[in-house]
């Protein structure tokens, strides 16, 4: 096996791992906290990839573009709580999810009258898109570290936050017993309103980041949501540590999967079948990885204490 | 004496509004119509196999298109190979042999994910559906022999002497009376003993559990049963589009069958023949106007989960009986 290409391919796994991170600790925020299960996290996403785009242009500069970008992706979270989540959350699951998919719709596509029905490419600063040689032969583009390093400070960010601030306190209250915490004259609503802004801005980050490597389009956040939903599955909903690192396990598993199936299954069969059967497995290898983990804990990894 | 119930009649007169209907549209030369009632009628056969789950059973599958595509793709995949060799154990034109794969193979599906899936409740259970559909999804995008993303064209109809799928009135004559055996199978099942322990467990689990029935096999089993019903209603959408790709199972598919049954009315007979009709129709008509249809229907979607909880049913019947 080639070791430069497996070093390579581990770093892009866990930057996978850590944009799922991105978009799967809000919907794990939210479901934790509101009990709402939002399908139409995923049109948020792209939504932030489509606003950061634009403000590249208009800027001209993409980090800029993207600190502009991240509370205007919060307003538009905070928008959806008003207007549909808020009214949504007192009924059961399924209304949840046929209400947001009705989102999506409607969120798919305003963004393809606005935007147009192409993706839209976004341009990365000179000094970004380069590569630096980590060890001697490991060449990976600078821009790939750049996203696993806003990852982690976003992960150790989250961490603080919940852990250790009033805020992070109030959500933490909030996910065991919420009733006590509006019954201790904590504005339950100002909370609620706050964490799905804050869940919506960390999947708009994940997809400012991306945009630049796949460009901005309307299929992203229809095919990141259910890869996040199999991230908070495996990790137990409504888990922060759990969906950290199912993250990270499904980003190196889906990525690994990919480039060395194949090469795995020549060991033990015909390169002809390997051939066949490796792409069919690897693209599946994630739900299959979720069906074994269910079978054996039915509530995921690291389940959250119940309320 | 029959005494018949508001929804009795909204039933009747629903099902024999599709079976006059759509001829006359044949033979008054709308032929489009006829062809665009044949697609809702066999919807509504997978509308109608997910309430069985959804509706009676309180388990929200959110995979069902799955079986929707394994149906089609068991006729698409003997047809293919009839046609240009290979795989001799299902090549074949005969309707017995894509009937009989779309129903095993979506009934032995649904046994498998089922049973991972039914150790699960809540949230879990509606995104492990959609989990296994999705795997589904891309266990045939990756196979490249069957067209992959591009899908498969199926070259050749079910062959079923004496009858001709071709003939676009048969077919939908035999989507037709198949949506009504589906409706009195399900008819059945729900007024059965069986179909009571179904709704106790969807009402109270526990108790039911405590009673000493093992809801986890009932819900198993009517969970292979939606399965393979479904499946059967993809051979027939396989039959009528003749062509299948991985886009029929996708999830978004799945949502919209969700949004059919809930749209006519979980829990009734006749609310997902209404709801697929309601689906079909309203998706006709906005998609006339504009390209961008998803707009106005994400709105009206939304609109129905809002302030219609009942459904179409659920409005027509009103509080009376």
């Amino acid at each position: 096996m080639d070791y430069t290409l497996l070093i390579v391919q581990t770093l892009n796994g866990v930057q996978l791992g850590l944009l799922l991170f991105l978009v799967a600790s809000g919907l794990t925020l939210v479901f934790g906290i509101l009990d709402f299960v939002n399908l139409a996290h995923g049109s948020i996403y792209m939504v932030g990839a489509f606003i950061c785009a634009s403000l590249t242009f208009v800027v001209g500069n993409f980090l800029l573009a993207i600190l502009i970008a991240l509370p205007l992706t919060a307003a538009v979270g905070y928008g959806i709580e008003r207007l549909l989540a808020r009214h949504l959350y007192a009924r059961d699951h399924l209304d949840h999810v046929l209400g947001t998919f009705g989102l999506i719709l409607v969120i798919d596509t305003s963004v393809h009258l606005i935007w147009g029905p192409e993706g839209f490419a976004v341009p990365l600063p000179a000094w970004l898109d380069g590569q630096v040689e980590i060890f001697t032969g490991v060449v990976i583009p600078t821009y790939r570290l750049l996203i696993i390093g806003v990852g982690l400070a976003v992960a150790g960010g989250l961490y603080w936050l919940v852990n250790f601030t009033r805020l992070g306190m109030l959500i933490r209250a909030g996910a065991s017993n919420r009733v006590m915490v509006s019954a201790l004259g904590i504005d339950i609503q100002w909370l609620f309103a706050l964490v799905f802004a804050l869940g919506a801005m960390l999947a708009g980050l994940a997809g400012m980041l991306i945009s630049p490597i796949t460009e901005a389009s309307i299929s992203m956040g229809g095919e990141i949501i259910i890869t996040a939903f199999v991230v908070i599955i495996i990790g137990g909903i409504g888990s922060m540590k759990g969906a950290f690192f199912a993250a990270l396990i499904i980003g190196l598993i889906d990525t690994l999967g990919r480039s060395f199936l194949d090469d795995i299954f020549k060991l033990f069969m015909s390169s002809d079948a390997a051939e066949t059967s490796a792409p069919a497995i690897s693209s599946m290898l994630i739900y299959i990885l979720m069906a074994v983990i269910l079978a054996v804990r039915p509530q995921g990894l690291f389940p959250p204490k119940v309320r | 004496m029959l005494q018949l119930t508001r929804t009795d009649w909204l039933t009747l007169v629903v099902m024999l509004a599709l079976l006059i209907l759509p001829p006359v549209f044949l033979w008054t030369g709308n032929e489009f119509y006829l062809l665009l009632a044949t697609r809702l009628v066999i919807l509504a056969i997978a509308a109608v196999s997910l309430n069985l789950v959804l509706g009676y059973g309180g388990l929200v599958s959110f995979g069902h298109a799955a079986y929707i595509g394994i149906g089609a793709y068991a006729v698409g995949i003997p047809v293919y190979h009839e046609t240009y060799g290979g795989f001799e154990a299902v090549a074949g034109y005969g309707a017995g042999i894509h009937i009989l794969l779309a129903v095993v193979i979506s009934a032995i599906f649904a046994l498998f994910t089922g049973a991972i899936s039914l150790r699960t409740k809540g949230v879990y259970f509606i995104m492990i559906t959609m989990a296994f559909g999705m795997m589904a999804y891309y266990f045939f995008l990756s196979i490249d022999e069957y067209g992959g993303d591009d899908g498969l064209v199926i070259d050749i109809r079910s062959e079923i002497p004496p009858l001709n799928l071709d003939n676009p009135l048969q077919l939908f004559m035999i989507a037709y009376v198949s949506l009504v055996i589906a409706m009195i199978v399900v008819k059945t099942i729900v007024n059965s003993r069986f179909g009571m322990v179904l709704q106790g467990a969807k009402g109270n689990n526990e108790r039911m559990v405590t009673m000493g029935y093992n809801t986890y096999f009932y819900k198993l089993t009517a969970y292979v049963i939606s399965g393979a019903m479904c499946g059967y209603a993809g051979a027939l959408l396989g039959n009528f589009t003749t062509f299948v790709s991985p886009d029929m199972m996708g999830w978004s598919r799945s949502g919209e069958l969700m949004f059919m049954v809930i749209l006519g009315g979980a829990t009734t007979a006749i609310g997902p023949v209404m709801g697929a009709a309601g689906f079909i129709l309203l998706e006709e008509f906005l998609s006339s106007y504009t390209i961008f249809w998803h707009l106005p229907f994400g709105l009206i979607l939304i609109a129905v989960v809002l302030f219609a909880r009942g459904g179409l049913v659920g409005l027509i019947k009103g509080k009376g009986k």
